[in-house]
């Protein structure tokens, strides 16, 4: 499908690029957050840190600006077809978007409760998680930006990456802890860091079901789920 | 998902393979189509792309064209329209028209109502007449409006109430069908609202068939569309799905507005 920006209302396709351009603002806000938080949890840098706190009110900004352009152009352009599809995942893409930068927010704030957090052999892992992340954001927002459902479908199959990282860091981290106590403090923190960039994963996946939509008009079929230790355990407790 | 399942239960009309020829040009091509009592159909598409033409051949209101000829089969209940055994008059009577200017007779409210009964022998009396014309104008949603001043002019009304009363006057000769053409193009937005509602609530106890130049009514006020353009029938399906996921980029290009 092209990037068709050929109505003959011309303000309507005005609107349509704005929109597409504050989303696309707004992700790369979010990816950027994500891997400045990752750096300064890695360094251990503090300003860096408080830094991804404050930006992400400008991604707050941006949900608000998105929100009221949509509601608008729904009001005054009444959209059909893919144009109205559009409108509905741009105002989802936001608040899955805006969610991507609370948990960047929430890594970064974590930085100044965590001492001497370089020695964890774990952190190498986490960076490497975090990189593919930022890569399913970039390229999530990317097949919305160009309408790119098979990129879209890539994205999904790619969250299982993620997923096996989660729980390959889960067990590293449960084993460090047992052998170094006196890390729980900082290893409880990581393991919240794996679980808030196991959850970008899974909102990035959310936005490429969704371009996957407003593209084709049919809903992707459900993927295989990576399965993560909270998973086995409820089916231990329904089986028990 | 699925937009399967497009099939009519008991189709009212039928078209099947019908062209429509004005003089050399051909105006509609080939085209198939049932209409059904439980279901609204809108007929869309841009100016000259054949929808009021083929609306029109629905009661042969093309037969008043000296150079319209119609091909191609199209029935009520079963029955050919087009059959020399067919009586125009009383086709007209059982699918019954609606124009896009109110018409109303410059006559009374009543007499606008129950002239087609009178001349088609539904009223023996005057009592009958009037159960008749109450009936209509009820239904049309007229009646608390104009019941103490039946004895005025019908051209003296509003122009919805004027449409309104077109609606009623094709009700009271007791229709299976109605044929819209741009029904509301003339009337205001309350009048417009007034007539939406009214054809919901004529739903299911007549086949309803509207033309319309406005999407956002089709979306309203029908459950099928057929999407119509340069004399073909492009799309036909579920309302919902021609408006959220049409399947032809046609159809697509003109509800998006990026047509031409």
């Amino acid at each position: 499908m092209a990037l068709t920006n050929d109505h003959t209302v011309k303000a309507f396709d005005e609107d349509l690029n704005r929109l597409r351009g504050l989303i696309s603002e707004m992700g790369g806000r979010a990816e950027q957050a994500l891997l400045q938080a990752m750096t300064s949890l890695s360094k251990g840098d503090l300003d860096l840190a408080a830094q991804v706190v404050r930006d992400d009110k400008k991604i707050d900004a941006l949900e608000a600006e998105v929100e009221q352009l949509a509601v608008q152009t729904i009001a005054l352009r009444a959209p059909m077809a893919d144009d109205l599809r559009e409108m509905i995942a741009a105002l989802k893409i936001v608040s899955v978007v805006e969610r991507i930068g609370d948990y960047a927010k929430n890594i970064a704030k974590r930085v100044a409760l965590m001492d001497q957090t370089r020695s964890i052999e774990a952190i190498p892992l986490l960076m490497s998680m975090s990189n593919i992340v930022a890569e399913l954001i970039h390229d999530a927002l990317d097949s919305f930006a160009a309408r790119d459902a098979e990129l879209a479908v890539r994205v999904t199959v790619r969250d299982k990456n993620v997923d096996d990282f989660y729980n390959s860091i889960f067990r590293t981290l449960v084993t460090f802890m047992m052998e170094n106590p006196k890390y729980i403090t900082e290893s409880a923190h990581l393991l919240f860091v794996a679980k808030n960039l196991e959850r970008m994963g899974d909102h990035a996946t959310n936005i490429a079901e969704m371009v996957y939509y407003v593209v084709t008009g049919e809903h992707m079929e459900e993927r295989e789920r990576g399965e993560t230790p909270e998973d086995s355990a409820s089916a231990e407790q329904e089986q028990g | 998902m699925t937009q399967d399942d497009l099939t009519i239960a008991d189709p009212k009309m039928k078209a099947e393979g019908v062209n429509v020829f004005y003089g050399e040009k051909q105006a509609i091509n080939d085209v198939s189509i049932d209409v059904g009592t439980d279901l609204v159909t809108a007929f869309i598409g841009p100016s000259g792309c054949g929808k009021s033409t083929f609306l029109r051949s629905l009661n042969r209101m093309n037969d008043t064209v000296a150079s319209a000829k119609v091909s191609g089969r199209i029935t009520l209940d079963g029955e050919d329209i087009y059959a020399p055994s067919m009586d125009v008059v009383q086709l007209r009577a059982r699918v019954g028209m609606v124009f896009q200017k109110p018409n109303p007779f410059p006559k009374s409210i009543y007499d606008n109502v129950g002239y087609g009964p009178r001349i088609h022998g539904l009223a023996p009396n005057k009592a009958d007449l009037d159960v008749i014309v109450e009936r209509a104008l009820v239904r049309a949603g007229l009646w608390d409006e104009v019941k103490d001043r039946l004895a005025e002019s019908g051209t003296a009304l509003s122009g919805g109430q004027q449409q309104r009363l077109c609606i009623a006057r094709a009700i009271a000769v007791d229709p299976e069908v109605i044929l819209m053409d741009e029904p509301c193009s003339a009337l205001d937005p309350i009048a417009t609202a007034k007539i939406e509602e009214l054809i919901h609530e004529l739903r299911g106890k007549y086949a309803i068939v509207i033309v319309t130049h406005n999407m956002q009514q089709a979306a309203r006020v029908s459950q099928r569309t057929a999407f119509f353009h340069l004399g073909t029938l492009v799309e036909y399906g579920k309302t919902t799905d021609i408006f959220t996921n049409p399947k032809q980029e046609r159809t697509k290009d003109y509800i998006t507005g990026r047509y031409g």
